[in-house]
C-alpha cells in the first residue's frame, strides 16, 4: 500500500488543504474530558445513561470512520457492534473477566467479522450493498439466537460480572467506575480514530469516497481502501460493543438488530458525516431527545424523529455541526 | 407430498405478494433511482385504511379493497412533489435513507394514533374463505385469489409497459433519462405517474397480503428488507426481475419455514447473500446508461 501512497500526493496535499479547516479542531478532546467529568458531578443519578451515551458515541464514531470517511452506506453496522458485544460476553462468562482483556477481544472480533465479510460485499455498490451489509447482520443475529448454548438465544447472556479495572477498580452498584471507564476509552478511542484520519490512509479514503476513478488512475486500489477502513470501523465497533457488555453486564440480541443499525445512521447523519465529534454531538442529541421522550410514548418518538429526520433532509443536509459551523463563520464575519 | 404442494401454494401466494408490493420500487429505484425505505409504510397505509372501511364503515370487501388504494394514492402524491423530487438521483443515497426513514417513523406514529398498537384485521368475505379442491387437495381459495390476482397485475404490467404510449416513454426513460428528455418525454409528468403506479401497486399489495402479512404499526419497517431484497436480487427496473426474484424469495422463505423452522431465517439472509454475491446486480439487470 505505501507503494500505492507514494503516487498520491499531490492529490492529498491538495485534499489535506480543503479538509484542513474541519480537520483542525484542537479544542474537542479538552472540551470532550471537561464535558464528561462535569457530568459525573452534575448527574450522579443517570450515570446508566451517560454510560449508554458514552459506549453508543464510540459505536456511532466506529459508523463514521465506515460511512463518512470511506462513503460506505451500510444499514448493518450493527452486525459489527453485536460482533464485539458476543465475543465479549461469551469471553466473560466462560474463560476471562479481566475488562480491558474483553475490550480487546471485542475489537479483534469486530475487526475479524469486518475484515471477512467487508472483502466478501464491498464489491457490491448502491442497493446491493445496503442489502448485503443487512443481510449480514441479520444472519449473525439469526445465528446468535440459535446457538442457544453460547449466546443464550433470545434471553441474551447474563451475569457477566468483569473484575476490577487493572486489578484497582471494582465496577460499583452505582456505575461510577463503569462511567469513568467508558469515558476514557471513547476519549482514547477518539485520539485514535482522529489520528487515523488524518494519516496519508485516511485521506486516501476520503479520496476513494469523492472520486474511486481517480484514485485508481492514480495508482491506488480503492476497494483495499475501503476494506481496510472497513475493518478499522469494525474493530472501533466491536470495541464499542465489548464497552456495552462490559459496562452493563448483558448482551441481547437487539445488539445485532436492524433497529440499531438504522438508528446509527440517523445519529451520524443528525452530528454531521465526516466529522468525528460530529459523531459525538449526533448521539449525546439523539439519545437525550429519546430519552425524553421515549419516557411518554415511543409513538410520539418515532412522529418526532420523523419529522425532524424529513427536517435535516430538507433543510440542514449537513447535521448539526454543518449549521452550527454555518452559523459560527456567519458571526465570525459580522464581527469583523 | 403433502409438504411439497404445501410449500408451492404458500410460497407462490407469499412470492406474489411480494411481487406486488416490490415491483413498484423496482421501477422507482429502476427510474428515479431512489431508495424508497417508506415504500412498505405505503402498503401498510392501505390496509389499514381498508380494515377501517371494512370494520368501521361496513363496505365490501371489493370497494374497500379500490378505495383504500384511491386513497392512498392521493395522500401519497403531494409527498412526491413536497419532498421525493428533491432525492431523486442515484448520488445521494443518505438522503433518500433519512427521508424515507422519517416519513416511515411518521406514518407509524399516525397509524398507531389513528388505529392503535393492535393488530388490524382485513375480514374476507364468504367468497373467499373457503377453499378449493385441487384433485386430492384443496388449498385456500384466498391464496388461489391472491395468485390469480398476481398473474392480472403482471399482465396488466406487462400491456401497460409494451403495448401503450406511457410504456414506452417509461423504458425509454429508463435506459436513457437524459436521452429521452431531449426528445421530448416530459420526465416530471412520467416521474409522477411512475410515483402514482408504485403507491397504487403498494397498496393493492398492503391489502391482498394481510393475511401473510399481518397489519400492526411496526409493519412499515418489519417487511421492508423484504422488499429490499426482492428488488436487489431481481434487479431495478426489471419487472421480469421482480415476478422471478419474488417467487424465488417466497418460496424459499417458506420452504425453510416449513422444513427447516428453527433456521429459518439463517438460511434466508444466507442465501440472499450467496445471490446477491453471485449477481450483484440483480437476476436481470436493466443496464442503466
Amino acid at each position: 500500500m505505501r507503494g500505492d501512497l507514494m503516487r498520491l500526493p499531490a492529490f492529498l496535499e491538495n485534499h489535506r488543504a480543503r479538509w484542513g479547516s474541519v480537520l483542525g479542531e484542537p479544542a474537542v478532546l479538552p472540551l470532550m474530558i471537561g464535558a464528561g467529568i462535569l457530568g459525573y458531578f452534575l448527574f450522579p443519578e443517570d450515570l446508566g445513561l451517560l454510560t449508554r451515551i458514552l459506549t453508543m458515541a464510540l459505536y456511532i464514531l466506529s459508523l463514521d470512520l465506515v460511512l463518512g470517511y470511506a462513503g460506505i452506506a451500510t444499514l448493518g453496522h450493527a452486525a459489527l457492534f453485536g460482533a464485539g458485544a458476543y465475543a465479549a460476553g461469551i469471553m466473560a462468562v466462560h474463560i476471562v473477566q479481566d475488562p480491558l482483556l474483553l475490550l480487546l477481544i471485542g475489537t479483534l472480533a469486530g475487526g475479524l467479522v469486518a475484515l471477512i465479510t467487508g472483502a466478501l460485499i464491498l464489491h457490491a455498490h448502491g442497493l446491493t450493498l445496503l442489502m448485503l451489509t443487512i443481510a449480514v447482520a441479520q444472519l449473525l443475529q439469526s445465528l446468535a439466537n440459535k446457538w442457544r448454548e453460547l449466546t443464550g438465544g433470545s434471553d441474551g447472556l447474563s451475569g457477566i460480572d468483569p473484575s476490577p479495572v487493572l486489578g484497582l477498580f471494582r465496577f460499583d452498584l452505582y456505575g461510577r467506575t463503569s462511567y469513568l471507564f467508558a469515558l476514557v476509552v471513547l476519549i482514547v478511542a477518539y485520539a485514535i480514530a482522529r489520528r487515523i484520519v488524518r494519516s496519508p490512509f485516511g485521506l486516501a479514503c476520503r479520496g476513494v469516497k469523492e472520486d474511486p476513478l481517480r484514485i485508481a488512475a492514480l495508482g491506488g486500489n480503492p476497494r483495499r481502501y475501503l476494506v481496510v477502513m472497513y475493518t478499522v470501523g469494525g474493530a472501533f465497533a466491536g470495541l464499542a460493543g465489548a464497552l456495552t457488555t462490559v459496562t452493563t453486564g448483558i448482551v441481547g440480541l437487539d445488539s445485532l438488530g436492524f433497529t440499531l443499525s438504522a438508528e446509527a445512521v440517523v445519529m451520524l447523519v443528525l452530528g454531521g458525516t465526516g466529522r468525528l465529534y460530529g459523531a459525538i454531538i449526533g448521539t449525546v442529541a439523539f439519545m437525550t431527545i429519546h430519552h425524553i421522550l421515549a419516557a411518554t410514548d415511543p409513538f410520539h418518538w418515532m412522529l418526532f424523529i420523523g419529522l425532524f429526520l424529513i427536517g435535516i433532509v430538507l433543510f440542514a443536509p449537513g447535521g448539526i455541526t454543518a449549521v452550527s459551523e454555518k452559523l459560527a463563520q456567519r458571526l465570525a464575519r459580522r464581527g469583523t | 407430498m403433502e409438504t411439497i404442494l404445501g410449500i408451492a401454494v404458500d410460497g407462490v401466494a407469499y412470492g406474489t405478494i411480494l411481487f406486488i408490493i416490490s415491483v413498484g420500487l423496482s421501477v422507482m429505484l429502476g427510474l428515479m433511482r431512489v431508495v424508497n425505505l417508506a415504500h412498505g409504510a405505503f402498503a401498510m397505509m392501505a390496509g389499514y385504511l381498508a380494515s377501517y372501511g371494512m370494520q368501521s364503515l361496513g363496505l365490501p370487501y371489493g370497494l374497500a379493497l379500490l378505495a383504500a388504494i384511491l386513497l392512498t394514492v392521493i395522500v401519497t402524491l403531494p409527498l412526491e412533489r413536497l419532498l421525493y423530487r428533491r432525492i431523486y438521483g442515484g448520488n445521494n443515497e443518505l438522503q433518500q435513507v433519512l427521508l424515507t426513514i422519517g416519513l416511515t417513523f411518521v406514518i407509524i406514529a399516525i397509524a398507531n394514533y389513528s388505529f392503535g398498537p393492535t393488530v388490524k384485521r382485513i375480514p374476507l368475505p364468504d367468497l373467499l374463505s373457503g377453499s378449493v379442491s385441487l384433485g386430492s387437495k384443496t388449498i385456500p381459495l384466498h391464496r388461489a385469489f391472491v395468485i390469480g390476482l398476481g398473474a392480472a397485475t403482471i399482465l396488466g404490467l406487462w400491456l401497460l409497459l409494451e403495448r401503450t404510449n406511457f410504456g414506452v416513454r417509461l423504458r425509454a426513460a429508463v435506459d436513457n433519462p437524459a436521452m429521452a428528455e431531449a426528445l421530448g418525454i416530459r420526465t416530471e409528468r412520467l416521474y409522477t405517474a411512475v410515483f402514482a403506479l408504485s403507491t397504487g401497486l403498494a397498496a393493492l399489495g398492503g391489502v391482498l397480503g394481510a393475511e401473510l402479512l399481518p397489519l400492526d404499526p411496526y409493519y412499515a419497517i418489519r417487511y421492508i428488507v423484504l422488499f429490499l431484497a426482492v428488488v436487489a436480487v431481481g434487479g431495478a427496473g426489471s419487472i421480469l426481475g421482480s415476478v422471478v426474484a419474488a417467487l424465488a424469495l417466497g418460496i424459499l422463505d417458506t420452504a425453510g419455514r416449513y422444513l427447516v423452522p428453527n433456521f429459518g431465517e439463517f438460511f434466508f439472509s444466507a442465501a440472499l447473500i450467496l445471490i446477491l454475491f453471485r449477481w450483484p446486480n440483480g437476476f436481470f439487470h436493466r443496464r442503466a446508461a
